[in-house]
């Protein structure tokens, strides 16, 4: 197990020092005039040159790269260009704000569809199995921002139940549910598409073993059978799914959050990138992979720990 | 590798069987196709929208720019069955006109992603060794962020026009395509015809293009209706964030993003393109998921 976990560490590590050099080829090597692409057209070669210097962005790009890097894990993050603040805090309150809306969709749809993926296994071929199915994958390939703007105008335009801009809610349950729900609606129908049908597929490919026969043979009662030996097994595929999900959560926040106008860290990024400020683009998204690398490392060692196949073998 | 070779030698070769059960196979796989409801429907729909994005000009009642000053945000009606946006531009028009950049962009970026994956994946797969380690390491990372994110960062630097959306999508499934590839290579290399080939002393090259590529189309075109899916999926979202298609288009996604002003008086500007892009998406998932159910079993 430990030799298993140091391999897997290190490899998350490897992963982390490529990630940081996409992201700093992608915004400041690709770009190429760094200078020229925050001021325009318009401003002069001078002008250009000047704001280059000041940036810093005359100097070779090696140098430029172990700068961030070494800084960035000094948690010196420098300050953003357009908002004058340190990018730090910035970017901190921010990400504390998307995790809040990211823990209460995953909070609010994971049991259900959990327990509706595991329903469809039990019913399998039947009308239920086929609706749950056809329901899941269709939440599946729905875009955010089309499931967002129709929830919007059915449930706050023509209902008024829900504000149409959402704000950090206070710790009152009832300003958590009406600033939340409609944000974390177009993240709840993804997951749930996903979920369901990975819980569906494990319970299904348990049912068949053997070992669930031979439960059902020896007279065990049905739900004994489903809680104490199928269930287990069956739901560790999808406990991988979900942190896989809890990361991707990150990527459809650019656009909820930028439907609702909730301030998170994927508002942050877009706002970041059209408005071309690099320390806290460049913060934001490494931060962003940092964490799906840091729950996927988790599933991953979740999964070893419940599966002494994987960890042996 | 020499005993594997002498007990399977009675075996017939595999060229021309194999071409045999190919088409035999591709006709089997398509009728079962069309005995499945859900594939019914999502292809019906699909091609609907296919027919659309190239006929709409035929079809739509007026030009999707034609503006009208004192036609402004007029509900359905029967002169304008999805009423008018806030120009006076027909929404009907704009809806029967907005489907062809996306259905023009998802299959150019797909297909982009599955040459380059294809090809990535086939060296890596076959040849192993240190590129193969290191590659994969490059695509984990790339896999580490999500993909809308990286589209943000590029082309929020880039500029974009519809051949930059197009070619970063493309770049982006690359390495997601490459993983699928590589991992039915690596089942293929092990196989007893590339171990003739190799006994035949054919190249490498000659190997990956001739005789485990026939072999794994059927992963392939798989994973390119996945891909595609994602494509359009992808392609919205980022005229949505209006870095994609810019306007006037009548783009379904950048008419939503440009609609939401208006959302609280006039829904209709957004309800139609939101649902017509809901009917598209999710007719391709109803095929990709009886492409995949029907192809694996």
């Amino acid at each position: 197990m430990t030799i298993y976990i140091v391999k897997r560490v290190l490899l998350a590590l490897i992963t982390l020092v490529l990630v940081s050099l996409i992201i700093f080829v992608a915004a400041e090597v690709l770009p190429g005039n760094i200078g020229r692409t925050i001021l325009g057209h318009f401003a002069t070669n001078a002008q250009v040159q000047a704001i280059n210097v000041k940036l810093g962005l005359n100097r070779p790009v090696l140098e430029r790269y172990w700068d961030w890097i070494t800084s960035f894990i000094r948690g010196r993050w420098g300050s953003s260009y357009s908002l004058q603040v340190p990018v730090f805090g910035l970017v901190m309150r921010r990400f504390l704000n998307s995790i809040i809306l990211g823990a209460f969709a995953l909070v609010l749809i994971v049991p259900v569809s959990v327990g509706l993926g595991v329903v469809a296994a039990l019913r399998r071929n039947h009308f239920t199995d086929r609706a749950i199915t056809l329901v899941g994958m269709s939440m599946l390939a729905l875009p955010e921002f089309v499931t967002g703007v129709l929830a919007l105008i059915v449930l706050s335009i023509q209902f008024h139940w829900f504000p149409v801009s959402s704000v950090v809610p206070s710790a009152n349950p009832v300003s958590i549910v009406r600033n939340l729900f409609l944000p974390a609606l177009p993240e709840m129908v993804l997951i749930f598409g996903y979920v369901s049908r990975m819980a569906r597929a494990g319970t299904v490919e348990v049912l068949e073993s053997n070992y669930v026969r031979t439960a059902v043979l020896k007279g065990l009662p049905r739900s004994r059978v489903l809680f104490r030996h199928a269930l287990r097994n069956s739901l560790l595929p999808t406990i991988t799914v979900i942190a896989v999900q809890a990361g991707y959560l990150v990527g459809s926040l650019v656009v909820v959050e930028t439907i609702f106008n909730y301030p998170g860290i994927g508002n942050l990024i877009y706002t970041a990138a059209l408005s071309h400020d690099q320390p806290v683009l460049q913060a934001a998204v490494f931060l962003v992979a940092l964490v799906y690398t840091v729950t996927n490392l988790t599933a991953d060692l979740a999964y070893a720990a419940l599966n002494p196949r994987v960890r042996l073998g | 590798m020499a005993q594997t070779l002498d007990t399977t030698a009675p075996q017939p070769s595999n060229d021309l069987t194999a071409l045999q059960t190919r088409g035999g196979r591709f006709r089997e796989v398509m009728a079962e196709l069309f005995h499945s409801p859900a594939f019914v429907v999502g292809f019906v729909v699909f091609v609907f929208w296919v027919v659309d994005a190239i006929f709409w000009q035929s079809i739509a009642p007026q030009s999707p720019q034609a503006i009208h000053p004192f036609l402004t945000l007029k509900p359905p009606s029967t002169s304008h069955w999805f009423g008018t946006d806030w120009l006076g531009r027909d929404v009907f028009a704009r809806v029967l006109g907005g489907s062809t950049s996306i259905l023009e962009i998802a299959p150019l970026a797909t297909l982009l992603g599955i040459l380059g994956g294809t090809a990535v994946g086939l060296v890596t797969g076959f040849y192993g060794g240190a590129v193969d380690t290191l590659t994969m390491r490059l695509v984990d990372a790339f896999l580490a962020f999500p993909l809308i994110i990286i589209a943000v960062l590029v082309l929020s630097l880039l500029g974009s026009s519809e051949i930059t959306v197009i070619v970063l999508i493309g770049v982006i499934f690359t390495p997601v395509v490459s993983r699928t590839v590589r991992s039915v290579v690596l089942v293929e290399r092990d196989k007893e015809y590339v171990a003739a080939a190799r006994l035949r002393g054919e190249n490498g090259p000659y190997i990956m293009v001739f005789e485990i590529l026939p072999n794994i189309t059927s992963a392939i075109i798989v994973e390119a209706t996945v891909r595609v899916g994602y494509a359009i999926f992808t392609a919205a979202t980022l005229s949505f964030l209006s870095l994609g298609i810019q306007p006037p288009s009548p783009d379904w996604g950048l008419t939503i993003a440009e609609g939401r002003t208006y959302l609280s008086f006039a829904p209709w500007v957004v309800i139609f393109p939101a649902l017509a892009l809901a009917t598209l998406v999710v007719s391709i998932n109803l095929i990709v998921e009886s492409v995949q159910r029907v192809v694996n079993s």
